[in-house]
């Protein structure tokens, strides 16, 4: 258990050793830095001309279909690690783990070409 | 758990070398790609690169780096201030975490965790919030526009990456990267030609490349920040130090990848399919260090080879529409990604 913990304080000793890059580099910039700001070149860059409207408008999202499907899978990858990890190295029915884990595979693909079919994996 | 090298009795003061040799390691390799970025893209391209910065340029980067440290940090009037000043601080720690489960040679690791590829798949998807948090506090259409199309292509290509590194665990029962290395060095074809995962997983090995390549935003992945159609997508508004931490993160990306590519398929610190290291004694130095230090070089190598051709690649390939992408993705990669594991897991019950 020690070892557990120790492994993730490194995990998190470099987090923070991190963070602390992040911060010194960014005090340093702020300590020598010249500081000379004014109107244009605080402006959004829009290819020289002046802004139109606000950057933060009503934007077509188009991958949120896409973000859906991703969650579905990468639940689906989740329970494909700790099979992965088992799967021949441990006692008991090779052969049903296998399976049932092909069954599993199959359900999953097949939501593929539906969604084909839906046309929701055309890029609009 | 296998113990590193860097496992003293004194706890802390291991710790305290592991954190400095990864932020070592962190500053120091993607310097290493940056420089070979330039000289071999200038060189593929009949030109010199930087030649003035000491001896053929490899001062350039250092060089780069003070002057960025001296840069006026300027923050769009219009934008979010405390997310786009995070911003690059986000999408660059994960890059340096990962390193933390990497094994660089014979008990050159900082921990070796029984989750190892999963933790480092897990945290190499924390940058993306970094990339949409810059893209959406810039306030610049460019920026929002870049940031949709590198969150729609960063959780497109995660499967496939996802997927192939899951066959590998498959293959090599263990999740730990230290046990993956040394599975691939126990592997024999038929129980005769030894032989590293790359040739049994080569499907897997091409979707996990490409998919990094995907994940880096490298070209021809590059859309999210298309120059002629995005100026420079979700860094458009960044200048000075953030910027220069954006790039990092980048190549930083780029040796984090390649060095996972490295552990998973190309048999991590063994030169050669079945050869071992040379652990003998030389001079003062004890057969393990030196076996670590060649060990090392050998990784070295390897990563900066893989690397190599993916700067490669960026000075032979156009660059790919952004709905291409996506259907290469989901129609091609994906699926091929699920058939992969299902060949790997039929081949280890069966054999």
């Amino acid at each position: 258990m020690t070892d557990y913990y120790q492994a993730y304080g490194t995990v998190i000793a470099l987090v923070i050793a991190g963070i602390a890059l992040v911060v010194v580099a960014f005090t340093l910039n702020r300590l020598i830095s010249p500081k000379r700001a004014y109107g244009a070149k605080l402006t959004t860059y829009e290819s020289g001309m002046d802004p139109v409207g606000q950057g933060w408008s009503q934007t077509h999202i188009r991958y949120y279909l896409f973000a859906f499907m991703f969650v579905v899978f990468d639940v689906e990858t989740l329970f494909v690690f700790p099979w992965a990890t088992v799967l021949g190295n441990t006692e008991g029915p090779q052969g049903f783990m296998l399976g049932v884990m092909l069954v599993f595979l199959f359900f999953v693909s097949i939501t593929l070409p539906y969604e084909y079919k839906k046309g929701v994996l055309k890029w609009v | 758990m296998t113990e590193s090298l860097l496992a003293l009795d004194n706890v802390w003061l291991a710790l305290l070398l592991k954190v400095a040799a990864i932020v070592g390691f962190f500053l120091v390799a993607p310097l290493v790609i940056g420089y070979i970025e330039h000289k071999g893209l200038a060189h593929m391209q009949a030109r010199l690169g930087p030649m003035e910065a000491a001896f053929h340029g490899i001062g350039q980067l250092p060089a780069d780096g003070i002057k960025f440290i001296q840069k006026e940090d300027i923050i769009p009037a219009n934008a979010d201030k405390w997310v786009f000043s995070l911003a690059p601080g986000v999408a660059l720690v994960p890059a340096m975490v990962i390193l933390a489960v990497i094994p660089l040679g014979p008990g050159l690791w900082a921990e070796d965790l029984d989750t190892g590829v999963f933790f480092a798949l897990a945290v190499s998807s924390v940058s993306v919030i970094g990339i949409l948090m810059a893209a959406w506090s810039s306030a610049s259409k460019y920026s929002l526009m870049g940031g949709i199309r590198a969150a729609a292509q960063l959780i497109a290509y995660e499967l496939p990456l996802v997927l192939g590194a899951a066959a590998v665990v498959l293959q090599a029962g263990t999740m730990s990267l230290v046990g993956i290395v040394e599975a691939q060095n126990d592997f024999r074809i038929l129980g005769v030609v030894p032989m590293w995962f790359v040739l049994p997983q080569a499907l897997g090995f091409l979707l996990f490349f490409v998919a990094s390549l995907a994940e880096l935003s490298r070209p021809p992945f590059d859309m999210p920040i298309a120059d002629s159609e995005l100026i420079f997508g979700h860094m458009t508004e960044y200048t000075g130090l953030r910027y220069a931490f954006f790039m990092l993160a980048e190549y930083a990306g780029i040796v984090v990848l390649s060095a996972l590519a490295v552990v998973l398929f190309l048999g991590g610190w063994y030169p050669l399919p079945g050869v071992g290291l040379p652990s003998f004694d030389v001079l003062f130095l004890p057969g393990e260090v030196v076996a670590a230090l060649a060990g090392f070089a050998v990784t070295m190598g390897k990563i900066v080879a893989l690397a190599f051709v993916m700067i490669w690649f960026r000075a032979t390939f156009p660059r790919l529409r952004e709905d291409q992408l996506q259907r290469i993705s989901w129609l091609a990669f994906i699926p091929l990604a699920i058939l992969n594991i299902v060949v790997v897991a039929v081949f280890k019950v069966v054999a």
